[in-house]
């Protein structure tokens, strides 16, 4: 009506553009609604986001070559790591300067634990090298070419400083090589030897029993959801309190539990030798592999199936299937081309909750998967605690975050994610 | 018995009790017969058991006690899924994952018909409802009154000889009730299907029937064609429940042939029909607001007329409402058509009223 509406933006009843005006008045609900929920955005971010970061850039991190042999890796840019000969004389000279800082700092050890990892026998070498350079004068006692070989001979084998010099870099693609079994070499990325290779294994074991729990938790829990969705309110109730129970169990107790169940003087094999089905000497071995480790994650991980197949289920109206079957579609065709269609968001929510907290988990699978039943997962850990080769556990976790958003994304590409209904 | 099942009778209920928890019959003693091509109305309020009764009609409860026939064999035993009875539910039940052209496709699927010749049933069914164009839709982008002829095209698209329709137009609004009701009617009769329509609602089931089984309590109260129920109720539950109506409460003190004559509580002296009522029984007299007349001219010699003051004047338009005082019921209500002559009464005058003793009927208290 009014002139301003003809040409130009909207504006107010004062003459500012209207958009102005909205955001203005828009700014403090947004703002009281920031204040609202900034504590737990501060939690998050300081007790989970930055912790996650700063451990996945552990995986390409490797600025500790270049801060403990800086003269080093200066002097052995000159060097052609694929002449075949010994650096010259002043690569061993700066390298004996490094060490002295380097020892005096008792940096030296942990630089040897770093290159371990490449080459066996980097550890010990470094050790007992220090011990010796120590007493050594940087200024006083040149050359050291030979000297450094007299403390140990790996110093005049041409591998050593290809590995130091391979490692120089702050950046790394190392670790991720690493994690799928091959290893950074002066030639570029070669595969692990044959002994060595185990971490795609795992990674593809973890993915297939991954799999097999989910499919049997949809197996399982299918039924179970269709019986609760279906009993009047009252006796469901009650009925999800049994389904519901092993959240209120601790893990651990539940996993123990799986473990006096299925062991070879377990219960299910006493029960089995005492009725005869199976022979005293061939009990059967159902724990400490992978049997046991999918036993107790789809014991574990059913209810993280039953309760989104239930939520969805609950929805679907009975008088669908009644519509079906008048129109002369028996129970099965009922079921199958109109009960079971409509009950695929429940699936898939339930598949993937269940398969992505599978595909990370750890305590099940180390208490009762032996060496055979173990996850990915497993492996991380034995890096983290006990190798403490912190740099590739942080590439495992990488790999392993990147597939199950890959899985993610293909799931939404596939079923639609604004299809899952999780409750 | 099955003697009984000749050529008129389609559908028959007979002796057919309804029990869910073993203690209580939801359906008791349920007789019905009828006849190919009639489209009859379950009627009664909630929880009388007409919905039962046409859920074991379909096949989805089972008859505790008695038999029900479809086209004189005895159907008890057989799965709902054999029956071949279209049947259309309350909230349409449209399968969600299917297009509307899916949906009505279903049917003949499972009866293993051939492509062509489902795409063009379902054509026709669609064209049937003036749906064409909506084939490749989904449940969810139609509008109520669109879903429920989808759902009335699914239910006749495999041509059933049997429709049931539980409750089919209550979730419309009214407009758009009025023309469905209009629409189903018209279709069943095209169609020569026999129809069992269940619904709560008196107007609908007054317009579309051909016969109306008014339910309450687990029986049929009364089985009959609208004007019949409306004009001549057989007792006070249907009185009450069809149309408008006035109660009167009293004892009968004689009855001469056609007329009896009633003494109400408070004295007053009324004539009625006596339906199911002998002399000395108490009794509720019904009479239907529009045939109560206050024209004492128009009333016939020696009829008993009765004193009541009016307490409200409501002009509706085409009608005039008045609420009067009558015998101690503040409730008595007597319609009158808007016409140049007609007397607006007013609030707190005292008026005679009258009616002719066919129009008012004395039944059970």
């Amino acid at each position: 009506m009014t002139d301003n509406t003809s040409d130009g933006p909207m504006l107010a009843a004062d003459g500012t553009p209207l958009k102005k005006s909205l955001a203005r008045a828009l700014r403090l609900q947004k703002m009281r609604a920031l204040m609202l929920i900034a504590p737990l955005l501060l939690f998050v971010l300081f007790s989970f986001i930055i912790p996650i970061f700063s451990m996945l850039s552990r995986s390409v991190e490797n600025s500790i070559v270049v801060e403990t042999l800086p003269l080093t890796v200066t002097e052995l840019q000159a060097w052609n790591a694929d002449s075949g000969e010994l650096p010259d004389e002043p690569v061993y000279a700066a390298f004996v300067a490094d060490m002295v800082v380097a020892i005096d700092a008792k940096r030296h050890t942990r630089l040897g634990t770093r290159l371990n990892y490449e080459q066996t026998g980097m550890s010990s070498l470094f050790r007992k090298s220090g011990r010796k350079i120590k007493r050594m004068d940087p200024e006083a006692d040149a050359p050291f070419k030979e000297k450094l070989i007299d403390v140990d001979k790996k110093w005049g084998d041409v591998e050593t400083w290809r590995v130091i010099k391979t490692h120089s870099p702050t950046i790394t693609n190392g670790y991720f090589l690493n994690a799928v079994d091959m290893r950074r070499t002066p030639e570029g990325a070669q595969s692990q030897p044959e002994d060595k290779q185990i971490l795609v294994k795992l990674f593809g074991r973890t993915l297939i029993m991954s799999l097999i729990i989910t499919g049997s938790c949809i197996l399982l829990g299918y039924p179970v959801a269709w019986i609760l969705a279906n009993l009047p309110m009252r006796t469901a109730n009650v009925l999800m309190i049994l389904v519901l129970l092993p959240f209120w169990t601790s893990l651990l107790v539940r996993t123990s539990a799986w473990k006096v169940m299925l062991q070879q003087q377990g219960v299910i094999n006493e029960v089995l030798v005492w009725l005869g089905m199976v022979a005293d000497d061939s009990r059967l071995v159902m724990i400490n592999n992978q049997t046991g480790t999918i036993i107790a994650m789809t014991h574990i991980l059913l209810p993280f199936m039953i309760l989104p197949m239930y939520s969805v289920m609950q929805t679907i109206q009975p008088t669908y299937l009644r519509a079906a079957k008048s129109m002369g579609a028996t129970n099965w065709t009922a079921f199958w081309r109109v009960y079971f269609p409509l009950s695929i968001p429940g699936i898939g929510a339930g598949s993937i909750l269940v398969f992505i907290l599978a595909i990370g988990y750890y305590i099940t699978p180390e208490i009762v998967g032996g060496t055979k039943g173990v996850f990915i997962s497993n492996r991380i850990a034995y890096h983290i605690s006990s190798s403490l080769n912190w740099g590739l556990a942080a590439a495992l976790g990488t790999i392993l975050l990147v597939v199950v958003l890959i899985l993610y994304w293909a799931y939404d590409k596939i079923v639609g994610i604004d299809n899952v209904k999780l409750g | 018995m099955t003697a009984s099942s000749s050529n008129d009778a389609f559908v028959e209920f007979e002796r057919v009790q309804k029990s869910y928890d073993g203690e209580t019959l939801v359906v008791k003693d349920l007789n019905l017969t009828m006849p190919r091509g009639e489209f009859l109305t379950m009627l009664g309020p909630s929880g009388s058991g007409k919905t039962t009764c046409l859920m074991m009609l379909a096949g989805f409860e089972t008859a505790t006690h008695g038999d029900i026939r479809l086209g004189g064999t005895s159907i008890n035993n057989i799965p709902p899924h054999k029956r071949g009875i279209g049947m259309v539910f309350q909230n349409y039940a449209l399968f969600p994952h299917m297009t509307i052209a899916e949906n009505l496709s279903f049917p003949l699927e499972v009866r293993k018909i051939g492509k062509s010749e489902r795409e063009e049933k379902v054509k026709r069914a669609l064209d049937m409802v003036e749906m064409g164009a909506f084939g490749g839709r989904r449940p969810a982008q139609l509008s109520g009154g669109q879903q429920q002829r989808i759902a009335l095209a699914r239910a006749l698209v495999f041509e059933p000889e049997l429709v049931l329709m539980d409750e089919p137009l209550g979730a419309l609004d009214k407009q758009l009730r009025e023309k469905m009701q209009f629409e189903i009617t018209d279709l069943a009769h095209r169609l020569g299907i026999t129809t069992v329509y269940v619904t709560h609602d008196q107007t609908e089931a007054m317009t579309m029937s051909d016969r109306v089984a008014v339910f309450d309590d687990g029986r049929i109260q009364q089985l009959a064609p609208p004007d019949t129920l409306y004009e001549e109720p057989e007792n006070s539950f249907v009185a009450q429940f069809i149309g408008e109506n006035n109660t009167l409460e009293g004892v009968v003190q004689e009855i001469n042939g056609e007329v009896a004559v009633v003494k109400l509580d408070d004295g007053e002296l009324i004539d009625a029909k006596p339906i199911n009522v002998g002399v000395g029984d108490r009794t509720r007299v019904s009479i239907r607001p529009e045939r109560v007349e206050y024209n004492k001219d128009r009333l016939k010699e020696g009829t008993h007329t009765i004193k009541a003051e009016v307490l409200e004047f409501i002009y509706m338009g085409d009608i005039f409402r008045t609420r009067l005082r009558v015998a101690g019921n503040d409730e008595f209500v007597i319609k009158t058509r808007n016409a140049p002559d007609q007397v607006r009464h007013e609030p707190g005058s005292m008026i005679e009223i009258g009616w002719l003793p066919e129009d008012c009927r004395a039944l059970d208290a």
